[in-house]
């Protein structure tokens, strides 16, 4: 094979390119032709069809989340320290303490290749984070899968959570939350997110940039090899075909080491430490044609690039296979000339392979060359940055109506009597059974920082020993409502994420967010898009906190059928002693009150209840109140502050009863619960702005004092009882934790072991 | 009292384990090991981790690393050697201990917090605690199987080298429900659980796991 050089691509005009193979329309590979005056090489034309498909360049999304920009005051930019375009957001917490959070999709290569795919979204955003400057801290994961029961499920779920646990663990980061989701919409195309969470001193903060003409381009880290290739651009787009006839030596899913990146990380932020680096991109989906033109375009001059001094690990590669190559574990930096000795001294130490592969150059352009040979020269930020944008059709689906207006009323309601058993049923099934058979497979120990993880409200960890501050982190999405109303469903998901933060103790300050959605050349599927993105950030603005960054994922569907819009929602929160956090269950003080907190409405539409008993998804879902949420949050957040709070569970999927259960069985301690009105709607509604909270007997009437002065509704719904071992409801009877622990705990062992 | 407390590459537990030193009232010195060097300290600590990824097999690449020689010599000399899920891993492979660790028998990797018995509180590691006491600290492993022949066996349960043994539910088919082993002369500890992630309940399951370093601290200053 001989090689594409600038030199041959302008002799060769006519020749035949396989820009749709790779992804790229026919009006893209014209603008291709244009900007460059010439047809691209093969190696430009890896790097800008890599760089041009919607996971890089956001070309469907990017119009819609401009609006997050546009709803975002500065007052609520105050503490951000980087936003939306870094690699990840960053915001002050005081102390002296930056943190940076993003979470991220992986949901293609998941489903393809369970464990590998799963692995290396983990490693994925902990580069991110690292990128930033940051010690990467912890990690959470948001999982969504087809039915328990479907015997695809089977196949992916144990391969996705070993491979969460088997990379994450031996990076040494805890595993402190996330969410396992179970509907059929998912069957064909698992949601895998990650999130990683990290922290700096405010003054570390890393920004990727190439400034400075003469800096060195150093990559660091594994070799570069034929796993991955296409990876962005063929399974980010919509469909699984093999592309016959194309060299393709080992399978588009990367391969993790999670060792190598556990070295990279040391290494890394000792390079920071020493002051080595100037700049510094990871290298993630696009490999170096992302890291390369990204560095370039957001620095001051051009790039030079010896693109054959790249270390690799295959032999014959092709500039075009070096330059989208998706090996793991890399990353780049900017290094001035005088202290490239001593950043490749920190790299000996860790045994870490860094090549200088080029230099930041006075122009404006991004040079690559092969042996010498100019096989790349383009206007770096034409390829990062200045790629299609479209505005694509949108339209409310036809159905739409008919959706909401099956709502649940006319389902049949459980008689009195079966409304015990029905909580045992709702405790047992996929979606609210505990969590414990995953969890388990993963480290939350290690670090020593782990506050809270699994099955608490948030996860929270210590981030300064001295002082005891700390952060909570939650992700949250409800698909089901979202389905039935997009607006109100992604503020509900922003609304709960956001009560499980201030549940434990911690005050919410930012919002990431993954945007999970079927295909954008859908109008329906872009109308989910354009409504979510709305909510989400309207609600935002409600609540008075940024969102610092996310991600988009479009393409998840199995053939026409898209799958239920899911945009999760991270939500930071900030508590300054992690001392008082609120843990979940009961029974830590001697005479607990039971407290149910906000106001329960009879809302079933897209409930667990009509998932679960009846297959029904139909109405609208509960309706959101956020000035109510941000009372709540600061009732929680000032209880927690004045110690008054001994226990908090939000309420959420499956209602008061789920509550109830699980709050009993983590304390390990029975509760005796009184209800008025409607028994069913009490226990099972989905209402949003509540949360069930335990207030030693001492502080019930200063806190209900605190409620009523606020105007925060409460109603006292139980007493904790440590004698019992059992959950009794007045004038239904009891279930003993045995039986209930039995249930909650048996489900996905029996599904998955 | 200073405690080294050794990094390889792939060491993940290294921070939580010099807190644990620090918290006990000793003074961690970080070991690096690359170094044939274990810098004056009195008692080392091999913590937990994946060293070397785990490649080859769990251990078997950091015992030779240069540190491991100076601290198998100075153990046979009688200094206090602990070694904790991956460093227990690392002894067995040093021989410091007998025995192998192999996959979980159910092939995951289980973190939780676990019930252990204390059989031995005579070691430098143990003091502290009661014979007979349950303690609660984290298990987090994926080969965390104790293995040996029989009469290894036989040989550590006669001698009373079994320090901890799980209570409850085996959590990966070790033999004997064995959780960790002494030396002899009760000087090297291993064990798979975790006593440095339970030295507060804060960030723990309990405070149970601070004992070891407070046994170690009487050991050295009696000795």
């Amino acid at each position: 094979m001989s090689l594409d050089t600038v030199k041959n691509a302008e002799s060769t005009p006519d020749q035949e390119q396989p820009y749709k193979e790779l992804g790229l329309k026919d009006d893209e590979y014209a603008r291709i032709r244009e900007i460059l005056g010439r047809r691209p090489t093969d190696a430009e034309l890896a790097m800008y069809s890599v760089m041009w498909s919607e996971h890089c360049s956001y070309k469907s999304s990017k119009v819609h989340l401009k609006y997050f920009g546009e709803t975002t005051t500065d007052e609520m930019r105050e503490k951000m320290l980087a936003g939306i375009g870094e690699n990840a957001g960053v915001v002050d917490i005081g102390d002296g303490w930056a943190i940076t959070f993003k979470v991220e999709s992986h949901n293609h290569p998941s489903y393809v290749e369970p464990y590998q795919g799963a692995a290396t979204g983990v490693g994925g955003i902990v580069r991110d984070i690292l990128a930033m400057g940051a010690r990467p801290l912890a990690v959470m994961d948001p999982l969504r899968f087809g039915p328990a029961d479907a015997p695809d499920t089977r196949r992916v779920l144990p391969g996705i959570v070993a491979g969460v646990g088997g990379y994450g663990n031996c990076l040494g980061l805890p595993n402190i939350g996330g969410e396992v989701v179970f509907d059929e919409s998912y069957a064909g195309n698992p949601l895998v997110n990650a999130l990683c969470v990290g922290a700096m001193r405010v003054e570390d903060l890393h920004l990727a940039h190439a400034s400075g003409a003469g800096n060195k381009i150093i990559l660091y880290g594994a070799r570069t090899g034929l796993d991955g290739i296409g990876g962005v651009s063929v399974l980010a787009s919509e469909t699984f075909d093999d592309t016959a006839g194309k060299r393709k030596k080992l399978p588009s899913v990367q391969v993790g080491d999670p060792f190598t990146e556990k070295v990279l990380i040391e290494c890394s932020l000792e390079l920071f430490r020493q002051k080595l680096v100037v700049g510094i991109q990871d290298l993630g989906g696009a490999g170096l044609s992302c890291a390369t033109s990204e560095l370039a375009s957001a620095g001051d001059g051009g790039m030079r690039v010896q693109l054959d001094r790249v270390p690799l690990r295959a032999s014959g590669m092709t500039p075009a296979e070096v330059l989208s190559s998706e090996s793991q574990e890399r990353m780049c930096a900017v290094v001035r000339p005088e202290d490239v000795d001593a950043f490749m001294a920190v790299c000996a130490k860790w045994d870490v392979i860094a090549t200088e592969i080029g230099e930041v150059t006075e122009g404006d352009r991004l040079v690559i060359t092969w042996h010498d040979e100019v096989v790349v020269d383009v206007p770096p930020r034409t390829v990062a940055h200045e790629g299609p944008v479209y505005h694509r059709p949108i339209e409310r689906p036809a159905d739409q109506d008919a959706l909401q207006a099956d709502t649940p009323d006319r389902l049949p309601k459980p008689a009195r009597e079966e409304l015990l058993d029905l909580i045992k049923t709702m405790a047992a099934s996929p979606n609210l059974a505990s969590r414990q058979w995953v969890t388990q497979q993963y480290d939350r120990y290690v670090r020593g920082g782990t506050v809270l993880a699994q099955p608490a409200d948030s996860g929270m960890i210590r981030i300064d020993e001295e002082t005891h501050r700390g952060v909570a982190l939650s992700t949250d999405c409800n698909g089901r409502y979202t389905k039935l109303d997009p607006y109100t469903g992604a503020k509900l998901a922003l609304a709960e994420a956001y009560r499980n933060v201030a549940t434990t103790g911690a005050t919410p300050v930012a919002v990431t967010n993954c945007l999970n959605f079927g295909s954008p050349e859908d109008p329906a599927v872009m109308w989910q898009f354009e409504q979510a993105v709305k909510g989400l950030a309207d609600g935002c603005a409600e609540l008075g906190i940024p969102v610092t960054g996310g991600n988009v994922s479009f393409y998840n569907q199995t053939g026409a059928t898209a799958i239920l819009p899911t945009p999760v929602v991270g939500v930071l929160g900030v508590i300054d002693d992690v001392r008082r956090r609120i843990p979940t269950g009961i029974g830590a003080e001697a005479g607990e009150t039971l407290l149910l907190l906000g106001e329960t409405h009879e809302e079933f539409g897209g409930s667990e209840w009509a998932h679960v008993v009846h297959g029904h998804l139909g109405g609208l879902p509960p309706e959101v109140d956020l000035a109510r949420e941000k009372l709540l949050a600061e009732v929680l957040v000032a209880g927690s502050r004045d110690g008054m709070l001994s226990a908090a569970h939000d309420l959420a999927e499956g209602g008061l009863a789920q509550a109830l259960v699980e709050t009993c069985l983590i304390g390990e301690t029975g509760a005796r619960v009184f209800l008025e009105g409607d028994l069913f709607t009490e226990l099972f509604s989905e209402s949003a702005g509540r949360v069930l909270v335990a207030v030693p007997r001492t502080e019930e009437l200063r806190f209900t004092d605190m409620c009523t002065a606020r105007g925060l509704p409460w109603r006292k719904v139980g007493v904790v009882d440590p004698e019992s071992q059992a959950l009794e409801v007045q004038g239904l009877g009891e279930l003993s934790l045995a039986e209930l622990r039995e249930a909650w705990e048996g489900t996905l062992p029996a599904l998955f072991d | 009292m200073k405690v080294g407390v050794i990094t390889f590459p792939g060491t993940l537990d290294d921070v939580d384990a010099a807190r644990a030193v620090r918290y006990a009232g000793g003074e961690a010195v970080s070991l690096w090991h690359a170094d044939h060097d274990l810098k004056g300290v009195d008692a080392v600590i091999v913590p937990g981790g994946f060293s070397y990824g785990d490649y080859l097999r769990c251990g078997a690449i950091a015992r030779f690393a240069p540190v491991m020689q100076e601290v198998v010599e100075a153990a046979n000399k009688g200094m206090p050697v602990l070694g904790i899920c991956n460093g227990f891993q690392i002894l067995c492979e040093a021989h410091l201990l007998p025995g192998a660790l192999i996959r979980n028998h159910k092939l995951h990797f289980v973190c939780r917090d676990q019930w252990l018995k204390v059989e031995n509180n005579e070691t430098a590691w143990t003091t502290r605690y009661d014979k007979g006491a349950e303690v609660l600290v984290p298990l987090k492993s994926g080969e965390g199987g104790y293995q040996a022949d029989d009469e290894t066996l036989k040989e550590l349960e006669g001698e009373g080298r079994v320090v901890f043994r799980y209570v409850g539910d085996n959590p990966n088919g070790s033999r004997n429900g064995i959780a960790g082993i002494t030396s002899a002369n009760g000087r090297v500890v291993g064990l798979m659980p975790h006593p440095e992630h339970a030295i507060d309940a804060l960030t723990g399951p309990t405070d149970d796991g601070l004992g070891m370093f407070l046994s170690l601290l009487d050991a050295v200053v009696s000795a």
